[in-house]
């Protein structure tokens, strides 16, 4: 079949590839050094720069995006609002990269027009290397999460249905008891799941942050960008690969246990 | 758009399974606790949405802002920078390369995943929790951990293919793109009878490549037009392949312009963006006139 043998060549055998060897040698000797390699002090920071900037644009992507699609579901179904806020997101999702990157450059670069609108009101300099550095990726990445998660939650939300509120005040209980008993529940596993999925995309990023850091590495897609750039220093070529292999091996975490979650959640919404 | 931030199933229509009118947000009429909490929850509505509506606008405006900046502090406006665009022959190079590997890649991409999917649905059921998982994977495997494999793989290709040029990108874009298609192509096989169809072609004297062309893929158009928009949108936007593999492609040429000719480097991403956009607001109109097609 095509199929199998177009992927086989394409997807497989690179991933393949990098997981084998992350573990040889410039030689193809079998070695633990790269894997080694990876405790290194300048690589540790890299991994955590990376995870706490997915982590905190996935939290802040979550809680604003469950937001705005809590305010969509609440809405007219059918209604314009709910059109035109999911279309946007479909659009602003897929919206990262050099251009991405670009576009936070001109708002709040050196230059850009929200610097000189509050220098000239405040006199106050808000751009400086923040953009260029973690704080600036929370924030650049927060712009295509936010939309994301609209995405992925709104779904669940539809999922929640009107009579389990009626059922709740019958029964006598608060807008309170029905938020903390029944729908908090509810959206808890899908709302946790969308928090995963959120940090596997920022963690996979690179495009956006390629564009935006030109100089340095401060995460660990960076970091591949060098070793794979500067392949001179003997013995540390394969030390991208063991980048690789830490990031698919993290991704692959994050991704099981977002499955899991998938799995809870089907119980109660469909 | 060449990020991994593509997870979401744009171009998949969501079912609207939302219970009509029952979570109506309409305040009854009076004064009750009721009707002021829910005009509280109104103007906190509308005060979310416009400040969302700030943060995802103003990068865009900028953008037009910075792109139509003439030189020196005082200079008047200008559209110098989106003239530059057409004339410059620096930018119309990665353009076209970049175009050039959108069609070629939707042609591949089309021409490898129709038939493995009708030929899994009609022969092969079995294996098709395995297809689905293969087409997926490129949503977990970040593009850049695979621009690292790719890299042995393809000094291979080149040697066998005697070339090096920038259109061999396409065949990594193939997988880039999996996902997508196999969503878009999938609710599009799901909506059709592909059996009684293909069997009644087939009992007519019909061979297989006969059935694909003119049969399966006939019945789903509109599947078939969105997967391409949807190639055609990610090709444009994908840099982390291009970037690493040195070629120029439309983005890297973005990325380099931004060192040397700032205005002109924000009017192209604003172009490119554009171009983006248009794309997929043509594939949510696609995907409405499915929806409606589907309810009629």
């Amino acid at each position: 079949m095509p199929f199998l043998t177009y992927v086989g060549i394409f997807l497989i055998v690179p991933t393949v590839i990098v997981v084998i060897a992350a573990f040889l040698d410039g030689e193809g000797r079998p070695t633990l050094g790269n894997v080694a390699e990876l405790r290194e002090g300048y690589i540790l920071r890299a991994f955590r720069n990376s995870i706490v900037v997915s982590a905190t644009s996935a939290l802040i992507g979550a809680v604003l995006g469950a937001l705005l699609a809590y305010v969509v579901a609440t809405g007219n179904p059918t209604g314009r609002l709910r059109r035109a806020v999911t279309s946007a997101c479909g659009v602003l999702a897929q919206f990262g990269g050099v251009t991405l990157a670009f576009a936070f450059i001109a708002t709040v670069g050196g230059q850009g027009l929200l610097t000189a609108a509050v220098q000239n009101a405040l006199g106050t300099d808000i751009s400086g290397n923040w953009l260029y550095e973690v704080k600036g990726l929370v924030l650049v990445y927060s712009y295509f999460q936010i939309p994301l998660m609209v995405l992925v939650f709104l779904p669940a939300l539809d999922g929640i249905r009107p009579q389990w509120r009626e059922a709740a005040e019958s029964l006598g209980g608060s807008t309170w008891d029905y938020w903390r008993q029944v729908a908090v529940p509810i959206l808890t596993p899908p709302f946790l799941g969308a928090l995963l999925l959120l940090f596997a995309n920022a963690f996979s990023a690179y495009a956006t942050a390629a564009a935006l850091i030109s100089q340095g590495a401060p995460i660990v897609p960076l970091q591949i960008r060098t070793a794979l750039t500067s392949e001179v220093l003997l013995g540390r070529e394969n030390v991208g690969k063991a980048l690789a292999l830490g990031m698919i091996v993290i991704v692959a975490i994050v991704m099981t246990l977002n499955s899991l979650l998938q799995k809870r959640s089907s119980r109660w919404l469909q | 758009m060449s990020d991994f931030s593509g997870l979401a199933s744009v171009g998949v229509s969501v079912p609207a399974n939302t219970p009509a009118g029952a979570k109506t947000t309409t305040a009854p009429a009076g004064g009750g606790p009721r009707a002021r909490r829910g005009r509280r929850f109104q103007a906190i509505r509308y005060a979310m949405l416009l400040l969302l509506g700030l943060f995802f606008l103003a990068p865009l405006f900028a953008l037009l802002e910075f792109s139509t900046r003439g030189t020196g502090l005082t200079a008047p406006r200008t559209l110098d920078p989106w003239r530059r665009i057409v004339t410059d022959p620096d930018t119309i190079s990665p353009i076209l390369a970049s175009l050039e590997l959108a069609v070629l890649t939707s042609v591949l991409a089309l021409a490898l995943m129709v038939p493995t999917m009708a030929w899994v649905r009609l022969r092969l059921p079995g294996i098709s929790r395995t297809v689905e998982f293969l087409c997926l994977l490129p949503l977990t495997i970040p593009a850049i951990v695979l621009v690292v494999g790719l890299f042995p793989v393809y000094s291979r290709v080149y040697r066998l293919l005697r070339t090096d040029s920038i259109l061999t990108l396409f065949f990594a874009y193939v997988v880039l793109v999996l996902p997508y298609v196999y969503r878009s192509l999938d609710a599009g096989l799901r909506a059709i009878d592909i059996r009684t169809l293909s069997e009644a072609a087939r009992s007519l004297g019909a061979g297989w490549p006969t059935v694909m062309v003119r049969i399966v893929v006939p019945n789903m158009t509109s599947a078939v037009l969105n997967s391409a928009l949807l190639c055609v949108a990610i090709v444009m936007g994908e840099y982390t392949i291009a970037s690493l593999f040195n070629y120029r492609n439309l983005q890297v040429a973005i990325q380099q312009l931004g060192l040397s000719d700032a205005n002109m480097s924000m009017a192209i991403s604003l172009a490119s963006l554009m171009f983006a956009f248009v794309l997929l607001l043509l594939l949510s109109l696609v995907g409405r006139r499915r929806r409606r097609q589907g309810m009629a």
